[in-house]
C-alpha cells in the first residue's frame, strides 16, 4: 500500500517536465558536461565559418599545446573547487616546482632526480595549504591567497629571477616538449601526459570511494563527516594532489618553453585555471561538476584565444569574450541548480 | 537509588526483558548549567520509545550522550547489557547505534544510492576492486533499491535521482533507510517530522512503524504529541535533566503527558 502511494507520488514529483526549458535544465542538471561541450563545439563551428585558417589540424595542435599547461593545473583546481574551495596559489606552486627542476638540473643533478624533487616541492606546497585549511579551518581563498605571495617570493628568491636555458638542463625535463607525428600534425608528449592525467582523475573521481568522498565533502561537509567520512583527510589529499598536478604542469611548461622561466609566476595561470573549471561547468559551491568539463573549459579558452585573432578581432576582445563566458557559465550553473528548489 | 519515582508502573520494562540500550545516572554539565542531572534511560528490544520534554529538559543532551555525539561527565551507558563509552558518532555506529539527525545529514547533489552507501561504499570483487579500487555501483544500487522498497519508500526507477530533487519526506526516507540498512541495532530519530507537511509526516511515521515491524528498536525524539501517541509503545518524559516518568499511550492522555512534562502535574 505504502509502496503504491510512494510510486504514485514519485511519478507526480519527478515525472518528465513538460516545458522544453525545463527539459533542457533537467538534462543539464543530470549531465554536467553537456553545457560546456556544446559551447566548445559551437565556438569551433563559428570560428570555422568566419576564419579560413581556423579549422586546420595544425591549428588544433597549436590550441592543444597552448591549453595543456592550464588544463593540467585545471585538474588540481577542479579537485579543490569540488570541495568548495579555490586555489589561488596554483601558478606559484607550478613555477616554484618548475624552477626547482630546472635549476637543480642545470646545477648538475640527475634529470630524473631533479624531476622527482620538483614533484616533492609541489607536494610540500600543497601539503602546507592543506594543513592550514584543515587544522585551522581557514578559508581556502585566504590560505591560498597568502600562499600565492609566499611561494611567489620564494620562487623569485630561489631562481634569482634568472631564466634557466634549455641547453643547460637534462633532456628528461624537456621531453614533454618532444612531439609525436600524427599525419601532418604534431602532438607533444606533454599533451598526452595531460590527457592521461585527466583520464586517471576522471576514473578516480567517478569509480572510487575516494572520489565519492571528494564530492560529498564539497557538497555538504558536515553531512559527509556525520556519514563517517574523514573530511580533513579528503581535503588534505585534494591539496596534495593539486600540488602534484601543478608540478606536473611545471614539467610540461619546461618542455613547451624548452627552459625554465621564473616569470611564469606572473602570468595568468591562476585565473585561467579557475576560468577553465568554471566554464567546464563545475560549481564554485562545490560538490558538482565533472573533471572532463575542465578539459573542455581549457580547450574553450584556447579556441577563443586562437579563433578571435584569426577572425580578425583585436586582441583586446579576447579577454572580453572570456569574461562573458565566465558570466554565462556561472549564470547557467545558478539556473541549473534551481532544479533542486 | 536513582530509580525514577514512577507515575505508573505501566511504563516499567516487563520483567525478564533486558533493555537493548540503557543509561544510568547520566550527568552532563556545561559550565554552571546542568543539562543532565542523573538521567536514566531504557530502550526495550523491538519497541518504539518516544522521548519528550520541554526545551532545556535535557532531551538533546541525553540523545547526544547515547549516540556518541557527546560524552557524559558521569554515569554509564549500556548496549545489550555491556557498558559502552562512545567517543564519537562513528564509534556508536560501529556498535550499531545509528542516528538520523534533524538536519538529515544527506548530500543533496549525490544520488540516493550514493547517499545510502556514503562512507561504506562497496568495491567490485576481484582485481578491479582490490587493485583499482573500483566501486560496484550495480550492487550498491540493487541493494539500495531493495532497502528502499522494503521500507515502501521508493520506486525502482528513482534510485539514481539526486537527493535534492526529492521532497522533504523522501529525503527523510533516505536518511532513515540509511540508518536502518546496515545491520544496525538501534535507530535514533531526532525530530523526523518537524519540517514536514501532513502527508510527508504520515509517510515517515509509516516508515517508523515499518522499522518496528522488522524488529528494530527506535528512539523517537519529537515535540509532536499526536505523532508520539500514535506510534510510541512507551514514552520517556524528560524534565529538569532527568527522567521523571515513563508512560504509555494506553495509560495516559497527551494532556497528562504534557502536564508531567511541564511540571503542572505531580509525578
Amino acid at each position: 500500500m505504502a509502496a503504491a502511494t510512494a510510486a504514485a507520488d514519485a511519478h507526480a514529483d519527478f515525472g518528465m517536465p513538460e516545458r522544453l526549458v525545463d527539459r533542457v535544465r533537467a538534462q543539464l542538471h543530470a549531465r554536467a558536461v553537456l553545457g560546456p561541450l556544446s559551447v566548445l563545439v559551437l565556438s569551433i563551428v563559428v570560428f570555422a565559418v568566419v576564419s579560413d585558417h581556423f579549422f586546420a589540424f595544425n591549428n588544433f595542435s597549436l590550441i592543444l599545446q597552448q591549453s595543456m599547461v592550464v588544463a593540467t593545473i585545471g585538474i588540481g583546481q577542479t579537485l579543490v573547487v569540488l570541495t568548495s574551495g579555490v586555489d589561488l596559489a596554483v601558478g606559484s606552486t607550478m613555477t616554484i616546482s618548475m624552477m626547482a627542476m630546472a635549476k637543480l638540473s642545470a646545477g648538475g643533478t640527475n634529470g630524473v632526480l631533479a624531476l622527482l624533487i620538483g614533484f616533492v616541492v609541489g607536494l610540500v606546497c600543497g601539503a602546507l595549504i592543506g594543513f592550514f585549511v584543515t587544522r585551522f579551518r581557514l578559508q581556502p581563498f585566504i590560505v591560498t591567497l597568502a600562499a600565492l605571495y609566499v611561494y611567489k617570493a620564494l620562487e623569485l628568491w630561489y631562481s634569482r629571477s634568472a631564466n634557466v636555458r634549455g641547453t643547460d638542463i637534462s633532456p628528461v625535463l624537456k621531453w614533454t616538449g618532444n612531439t609525436i607525428h600524427l599525419g601532418t600534425t604534431q602532438i607533444p608528449y606533454g599533451a598526452i601526459i595531460m590527457l592521461a592525467a585527466f583520464a586517471a582523475m576522471a576514473y578516480a573521481l567517478r569509480q572510487t570511494a575516494w572520489g565519492r568522498h571528494v564530492y560529498a565533502t564539497g557538497d555538504d561537509r558536515e553531512s559527509a563527516r556525520l556519514a563517517g567520512i574523514r573530511t580533513n583527510r579528503v581535503l588534505l589529499s585534494v591539496y596534495l594532489l593539486c600540488g602534484l598536478f601543478c608540478a606536473l604542469a611545471g614539467w610540461i611548461l619546461i618542455g613547451r618553453n624548452q627552459g625554465g622561466d621564473p616569470q611564469a609566476v606572473t602570468k595568468d595561470y591562476n585565473l585561467d585555471s579557475i576560468v577553465a573549471v568554471v566554464i567546464g561547468g563545475t560549481s564554485l559551491f562545490g560538490g558538482r561538476g565533472r573533471i572532463l568539463g575542465t578539459l573542455i573549459g581549457a580547450l574553450t579558452i584556447g579556441v577563443f584565444r586562437s579563433g578571435l585573432p584569426l577572425a580578425g578581432v583585436s586582441d583586446i576582445w579576447k579577454d572580453f569574450a572570456i569574461g562573458v563566458l565566465i558570466l554565462a557559465a556561472v549564470l547557467i550553473d545558478q539556473w541549473v541548480r534551481k532544479v533542486a528548489r | 537509588m536513582n530509580t525514577p519515582t514512577q507515575a505508573s508502573t505501566a511504563g516499567d520494562p516487563p520483567a525478564g526483558r533486558r533493555p537493548i540500550l540503557s543509561a544510568r545516572n547520566l550527568v552532563r554539565r556545561f559550565g554552571r548549567v546542568v543539562a543532565l542531572n542523573g538521567a536514566d534511560f531504557d530502550l526495550e528490544p523491538g519497541e518504539i520509545l518516544a522521548v519528550i520534554g520541554d526545551n532545556g529538559a535535557g532531551k538533546s543532551s541525553l540523545i547526544k550522550c547515547l549516540s556518541g555525539a557527546d560524552l557524559a561527565d558521569e554515569g554509564e551507558v549500556f548496549l545489550d547489557g555491556e557498558p559502552v563509552r562512545f567517543r564519537s558518532t562513528l564509534e556508536a555506529r560501529a556498535a550499531g547505534v545509528e542516528t538520523v539527525y534533524q538536519n538529515l545529514a544527506v548530500c543533496p547533489a549525490m544520488d540516493i544510492s550514493d547517499n545510502l552507501f556514503l562512507g561504506r561504499e562497496m568495491r567490485k570483487p576481484g582485481l578491479a576492486g582490490r587493485v583499482f579500487r573500483k566501486l560496484d555501483y550495480a550492487a550498491m544500487r540493487a541493494m539500495s533499491r531493495a532497502r528502499m522498497s522494503e521500507l515502501g519508500l521508493m520506486t525502482i526507477q528513482t534510485i539514481t535521482q539526486p537527493v535534492e530533487t526529492l521532497s522533504g519526506g523522501q529525503r527523510q526516507g533516505v536518511a532513515v533507510a540509511r540508518a536502518a540498512a546496515f545491520g544496525s541495532r538501534v535507530v535514533i530519530l531526532d525530530e523526523p517530522t518537524a519540517a514536514l507537511g501532513v502527508k510527508e509526516s504520515r509517510r515517515v511515521l509509516d516508515t517508523i512503524l515499518e522499522l518496528r515491524q522488522r524488529g528494530l528498536p527506535v528512539i523517537l525524539i519529537s515535540h509532536n504529541m499526536p505523532h508520539v501517541f500514535e506510534v510510541a509503545d512507551r514514552i520517556h518524559i524528560q524534565r529538569l535533566g532527568r527522567r521523571v516518568a515513563v508512560v504509555t499511550p494506553q495509560t495516559h492522555t497527551p494532556n497528562e503527558a504534557v502536564a508531567i512534562m511541564t511540571g503542572a502535574a505531580p509525578v
